[in-house]
């Protein structure tokens, strides 16, 4: 029997980057105690990175846009796989959302007139497809992100969130009842362990892309809420569907916006040929990002590459002039040289395509709830909760625009609060933590500490990362997936005896970083299950073997099954509330 | 290349002390500070440090690098240790929780101190208030900030008066809000920074500008606030 501290909230939520503190905010403005946990101090979390801009409606740039459009766009983005009556929710509750950080006080770049500026992104277009290349990116410079996690933490300052700044969420508490009742966190700066007690729970966790051994993500991107939720016994929905973002510096993986391409710069090969006009005629270098990402991989494959080894392509921005590349993207100026030793406004930046976002996560309804499947039947899990991109709710379905994570983190961490403020304003009744609950979450981290004779993560994660990198990257193939599968096996049962060399208490990166890897394979074990069994090609999911489409079996979704390790499908909503429902159709830009 | 790192664990040790690795480095290939502190890491997994998106954006890992303060992951070591050697030492003036570890309360306190959200209580409806370009331009340089910490870090005027001094990073943000045409709480804001210490006790010394690893100009915003102040009294 084990006694922990026990600290009790209305709402805890998971995760301090963009959907996690929109969460927070929502239900702390209400007055709810709402705890916002998070292993990093909250500015640290990986919206601050995000660069071009948040995709919204608004129109500015274009007083005729509407979100239909916009709606037309991600579904087309997303290979028929998104869920449109949650696409309908986001694109139409966008507008509103966006506002609301504009009243908190982003300091979003303006047009002449004084209204928001917005900028060309990939995937938008005007009336449905048939007016051109639509401007509909909010952005504050190249710093989109940082200003709107910045943005966020004073909100929640100002409306006074309780945070709980490196803490480190270990595992789920679930009743006998199946209610989940918080979390077992470790306060980082102390050691301790303590029962996060909580009415309801919210994982906003993020993303994954350190499953992979050359990603856009930061360090701390180890899917610790997928983690927890697969090792809880959840499905996880289309976990095959990785983003590869065109173009993330060769040899550092650091992100250049797809904006360098909004604001008119463009691919070229080794000839100084832009390829991209063969690829996709009319979108060009803007077409969706898995189709810029494998007609680059292509050029590569075929000897089209750039630099002595002819494993990347250059990103032009010159002809823009000074001018332009140091006003509208003075981070990525920055960034190159940096990390590229070349300024834009004069010498091509080398870009490959690198790991970016994980489309798939916890499925969830459009109020944030997660979701289960009974005998095949959708069922809310009761007390828990999930947004931002740890969720799939899905409006990204089989491959995400850009610009729309911004949105997705804002608009549904928004919902899931006001959905949450309801029901605890209606009063929720969960049955109370036994010790053996509570027990049975802290298992993991006692077992990690009571292990003297194992294997080293550093090690370990190596391993995991270049076995995802080399059989489940841009290209996919039954073959070479079967290795990859095999390998992962073989990793299963020594990631989960890795030994730390320290045991220490106070501030114990070791123990942290071993426990995320734990995270990180059940990730990339659902990732690998997924992709192999999902046999065709859709979105970002591109198989060597099944290189087309198939509606007739997959247009749906997949669900993960962690005890069985099977995959079943799952209905896509096609029945949005207001609009007609888009049909699929051939994706081409 | 020979590292020296600054290693202190509550739990074992009873004072500091700087521990010397020899890390073994690929033959032209320039890496980050960062990178050497996960090699070393590999070999030894009790050393603590912070990080996060490794380019330069989160503000995780300011540490002082050859006695000058910046941030790990964007410093190369040959532009920190073009002598051969590396020092790395937690940043200066907070208390050490472990390691390069430190405790960033006192500065996180003096960010909230001023405030740092807009304050505007005019009703806007479902649109964005309007800002010109022009007045927009006002924020930059300054909304830019990373809460890394480098600055207030370097500051002499920050190490003796940590609880009174806002301190660069704190006052760069609090002039982020008094030059925002959208913010109607000016004198507010001023009234509460109107005393000897909160921002006259800034000398100009420029630590912070050297060291920002962002390219922002603490001093300079300090300097317009103290020209508000001083406006205000006459």
């Amino acid at each position: 029997m084990t006694t922990l501290r026990k600290v009790s909230f209305d709402a805890v939520v998971i995760g301090g980057g963009g959907a996690g503190m929109r969460a927070s905010l929502q239900m702390a403005q209400s007055g709810f105690k709402t705890a916002c946990l998070s292993k990093v101090f909250p500015t640290r979390s990986h919206t601050v990175s995000a660069q071009g801009g948040i995709t919204c409606a608004i129109a500015s740039a274009d007083p005729k846009d509407d979100w239909r459009w916009h709606m037309y766009d991600t579904v087309k983005g997303s290979d028929y796989i998104g869920d449109q009556d949650a696409i309908e929710y986001m694109c139409s509750v966008g507008p509103e959302a966006v506002f609301e950080l504009e009243h908190m006080g982003l300091p979003f770049s303006r047009f002449e007139n004084g209204r928001i500026y917005q900028r060309p992104f990939g995937g938008q277009s005007k009336d449905y497809g048939n007016g051109g290349q639509a401007a509909r990116t909010c952005a504050a410079a190249d710093r989109t992100g940082h200003a709107l996690l910045h943005t966020l933490y004073q909100a929640n300052l100002k409306n006074e969130t309780t945070f709980l700044n490196e803490w480190f969420a270990v595992d789920l508490v679930r009743t006998d009842d199946g209610d989940v009742v918080g979390v077992i966190a470790i306060e980082i700066e102390t050691g301790d362990v303590v029962f996060v007690e909580s009415k309801a729970t919210v994982l906003a966790t993020g993303g994954a892309g350190r499953i992979y051994a050359s990603t856009t993500n930061a360090h701390i991107n180890t899917g610790d809420g997928i983690g927890m939720a697969l090792r809880a016994g959840y499905a996880m929905q289309d976990m095959e569907m990785w983003q590869f973002h065109p173009t993330g510096i060769h040899g550092a993986g650091t992100l250049v916006t797809e904006g360098c391409r909004g604001e008119g710069g463009y691919l070229v090969n080794k000839d100084g040929e832009r390829f991209m006009e063969r690829y996709a005629p009319n979108a060009k270098d803007l077409a969706g990002r898995d189709v810029v990402a494998r007609s680059m991989m292509t050029e590569i494959l075929e000897g089209r590459g750039c630099g002595e080894n002819g494993d990347h392509v250059y990103l032009k921005l010159d002809h823009l002039g000074k001018e332009i590349v140091h006003s509208r993207l003075p981070g990525i100026t920055e960034l190159s040289k940096t990390f590229a030793h070349v300024d834009p406004a004069v010498m091509p930046i080398p870009v490959v395509p690198t790991c970016h976002y994980m489309m798939g996560g916890i499925p969830t309804n459009v109020n944030g709830q997660a979701i289960t499947q009974v005998d095949g039947r959708d069922t809310v899990i009761p007390g828990l909760y999930a947004c931002g991109e740890a969720a799939c709710v899905s409006v990204h379905g089989a491959n995400r625009l850009g610009g729309n994570s911004l949105l997705d983190l804002v608009v549904f961490g928004r919902a899931a609060g006001i959905f949450i403020e309801e029901q605890l304003q209606q009063g929720i009744e969960h049955t109370i933590a036994s010790s053996d609950d509570i027990d049975r979450a802290v298992g993991r981290l006692r077992a990690l500490d009571d292990n003297d004779t194992g294997e080293d993560t550093a090690t370990l994660k190596r391993e995991l990362q270049s076995c995802m990198q080399n059989y489940f990257g841009v290209f996919r193939d039954g073959e070479y997936m079967k290795k990859g599968r095999e390998e992962l096996d073989s990793m299963r049962e020594r990631i989960a005896d890795i030994a730390i060399g320290d045991k220490s208490k106070a501030f114990n990166t070791a123990r942290l970083e071993a426990l995320e890897l734990q995270n990180l394979f059940e990730v990339a074990e659902a990732t690998a299950i997924s992709a192999d069994e999902r046999t065709e090609s859709r979105g970002a999911h591109s198989r060597r073997d099944f290189p087309e489409r198939d509606d007739k079996n997959w247009l749906c979704h997949s669900l993960y099954h962690p005890r069985s390790q099977k995959l079943t499908r799952r209905e896509v909503n096609f029945s949005p509330k207001t609009v007609e429902t888009f049909e699929p159709k051939e994706r081409t830009y | 290349m020979l590292v020296s790192v600054y290693r202190y664990n509550p739990e074992t040790d009873r004072e500091p002390y700087m521990q010397d690795v020899e890390v073994s480095l690929l033959e032209g290939k320039d890496l980050m500070v960062l990178d050497v502190l996960n090699l070393i890491k590999e070999k030894d997994q009790s050393l603590s440090f912070r990080r996060s998106c490794r380019e330069g954006v989160c503000g995780s890992d300011g540490v002082n690098m050859n006695g000058k303060n910046g941030l790990a992951c964007i410093t190369p070591l040959s532009d920190v240790a073009a002598n051969g050697k590396l020092v790395v030492r937690p940043l200066p003036g907070l208390p050490v929780i472990r390691d390069l570890v430190v405790d960033m309360g006192v500065f996180y306190k003096q960010y909230q101190r001023i405030k740092p959200y807009l304050q505007n209580s005019s009703q806007t409806g479902n649109h964005e208030r309007l800002q010109s370009p022009e007045d927009r331009a006002k924020l930059d340089g300054l909304y830019e900030c990373i809460l890394c910490a480098c600055c207030s870090t370097s500051c002499p005027s920050f190490w003796w008066n940590p609880d009174k001094f806002v301190g660069p990073s704190g006052l760069l943000q609090a002039y982020r809000f008094l030059a925002d045409s959208r913010d109607e709480a000016t004198e507010e804001r001023l009234a509460e920074l109107d005393d000897p210490f909160s921002v006259f006790r800034c000398r100009g010394i420029m630590n912070c500008v050297s060291v920002c690893p962002k390219g922002l100009n603490p001093t300079k915003a300090i300097g317009h606030i103290r020209d508000m102040l001083l406006s205000r009294a006459t």
